[in-house]
């Protein structure tokens, strides 16, 4: 699909590292977290066991995090989450068009990957929400279940830890659906398993 | 209107976070503030004037000794005053006598007549104590306290069946200091604490609670480490929730149940029907609704904070969503499969 002819070095070691972790951890933490939401405490052993590795887990990936943002604040990577606010619904409608008609009729992507945009619209604006936005709010949200303590006690007379649940169980859910979409997108590459080895080797 | 926005989304995410810690602090050091307000605000009954309570010049021959840690009598003999020291079970707290229910009692109308002489008689200590039903019992004014019913489940507890005809209700109730406090008290945690330190008088002391049982005291943090923040836990819910019969209604819980059938689900609570519900909580509501209206009532007030998804119904969005997600992928890649053969 993809027109370009030598490799493009898109993916330098440190986001690929942290990629690797972040989506060991995320599995892991959508896992446990799951079990405790539907748990059944009568087997507390299993229970306790997945609490502890949800917040060990918890505690690295945002610790890894600080990769991503220190990495995406301070070198080249970061630019391409720079969104350019003119003409971006437009862009993002054209790729949704690509995704939702044109690949079936084997048109070309409207947003080739170069080496000064690695991403399309549509992945630019969910990489954006997923890693500004719903990520820092998961990670603040788990800090204040962890320390409940510390959770403001309650906002018009119901406890700040509804709130921080609430919030956590959503911010959580958003997460599991982003990594479906995102895993199933990723075999627009040029064969379904090329951008998997791209994100594993770093080169497009 | 032609403009770039070409600000890393990682700055604007590090200025979001500076002005949400300058908030959360400031909410912090307002929150800290208020409850130390309510602290010295709150009555402390020690200086009060205690001619305006009913029989208290009475009380007060017995509260000479029995109110501190240390009594005087003259020698007969020797005509010499001895200061003795008074054993703390005998010892009556006046500021917490004086505002309880039993406030305007004369101590003799409970206790001999006899003990009006002093040295006390030997014989005084056959004295055989009332409980609860003999003043309480088939007495319509006390109906709605459901005396009866109390008696007959604590007849059914583990308290009462475990241990010997010891277990009184004294033991948890001490009738110079009682107080009733979750029908007249609208600060729940309050409640919450009063009834549980009721619990922990015994259970987290050993010497009250070997008088009963010569089993070694379990550890109670030891115990409850199954239980995720078990801090938050000790102080939000009560323990007889857990650990006693709820039977629907406000003050019947006094059926303790053997430790095998205590609640251990976290979805007893944390779901719909949760059994906080069942009374104490269920009570504050009805009178929050009372006072302040449904709106507020519901869903204002210090009860809901048993966790946000009471009916599932999140729950089943999330799956349901999800599910679709799944679907839409799934025709999506087929469809592709197909197109590209
Ligand atoms: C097993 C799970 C995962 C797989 C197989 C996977 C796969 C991939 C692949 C193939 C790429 C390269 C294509 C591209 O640049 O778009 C990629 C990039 C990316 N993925 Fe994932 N991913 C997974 C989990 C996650 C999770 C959980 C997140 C975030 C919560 C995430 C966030 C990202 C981001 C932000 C990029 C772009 C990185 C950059 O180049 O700056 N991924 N992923």
């Amino acid at each position: 699909m993809e027109n370009h002819n030598e490799p493009l070095y898109l993916y330098p070691v440190w986001i690929r590292l942290w990629h690797i972790l972040n989506a060991l951890f995320c599995l892991t933490l959508i896992i446990t977290g799951l079990s405790i939401q539907f748990s059944n405490p009568t087997i507390i052993v299993k229970f306790r066991a997945a609490v502890a590795v949800h917040n060990v887990a918890g505690v690295l990936l945002s610790i890894n995090y600080l990769i991503f943002f220190l990495g995406n604040l301070f070198t080249k990577n970061g630019a391409y989450y720079v969104i350019e606010v003119r003409g971006f619904f437009t862009r993002l409608k054209s790729q949704f068009h690509h995704y939702t008609i044109g690949v079936f009729k084997n048109e070309n992507a409207p947003f080739p990957v170069t080496m000064e945009s690695k991403f399309n619209p549509l992945q630019q604006f969910s990489y954006v929400a997923i890693m500004y936005a719903v990520l820092p709010l998961v990670i603040l949200s788990g800090i204040g279940l962890l320390y409940p303590e510390i959770t403001v006690h309650s906002l018009i007379g119901i406890s700040g830890l509804d709130y921080t649940d609430l919030l956590h169980l959503l911010c959580g859910f958003i997460v599991t659906i982003f990594m479906c979409i995102h895993i199933y997108f990723c075999t627009f590459g040029k064969t379904t398993l090329s951008n998997f080895k791209s994100i594993i080797n770093g080169y497009h | 209107m032609i403009y770039r926005a070409n600000v890393r989304p990682a700055w604007v995410v590090l200025v979001l976070l500076l002005c949400f810690a300058i908030a959360f602090a400031l909410a912090k050091s307002s929150d800290s503030s208020s409850s130390g307000k309510k602290a010295e605000t709150q009555e402390y009954p020690e200086k009060v004037n205690l001619a305006k309570f009913k029989n208290s010049e009475t009380n007060e021959l017995c509260l000479k000794c029995h109110g501190q840690s240390k009594y005087a009598y003259e020698n007969a003999e020797t005509k010499k005053v001895v200061h003795k020291r008074m054993y703390s079970e005998l010892i009556i707290k006046r500021d917490e006598f004086y505002v309880s229910n039993h406030k305007g009692f004369k101590c003799t109308d409970c206790h001999s007549e006899d003990y009006t002489t002093f040295p006390h008689s030997g014989n005084l200590r056959m004295e055989s104590k009332a409980n609860c039903l003999d003043c309480h019992g088939g007495d319509d004014k006390y109906a709605k306290f459901q005396f009866e019913k109390i008696d007959s489940n604590f007849m059914a507890s583990v308290h009462s069946q475990k241990h010997s005809q010891d277990f009184t209700c004294w033991m948890c109730h001490n009738p110079h200091t009682y107080k009733i406090n979750a029908r007249t008290n609208e600060n729940l945690k309050e409640t919450i604490i009063y009834d549980n330190l009721i619990c922990l008088s015994c259970h987290s002391d050993i010497t009250k609670y070997e008088l009963l049982t010569n089993k070694q005291k379990p550890n109670i943090l030891v115990k409850h480490e199954w239980l995720p923040n078990q801090a938050s836990h000790f102080t939000n819910v009560r323990c007889i929730e857990c650990h006693a019969q709820n039977k629907d209604t406000l003050i019947v819980a006094h059926q303790i149940v053997p430790k095998s059938l205590a609640v251990k689900k976290c979805e007893s609570c944390h779901a719909k029907n949760s059994i906080l519900y069942a009374s104490l909580f269920k009570y504050q509501v009805q009178e929050n609704i009372k006072k302040q209206g449904w709106f507020k009532g519901l869903f204002l007030s210090e009860t809901a904070t048993i966790g946000p998804d009471q009916n599932n119904t999140l729950n089943i969005i999330s799956l349901v969503l999800f599910g679709f997600t799944i679907l839409i992928i799934l025709i999506h890649a087929v469809i592709r499969i197909q197109k590209s053969h």
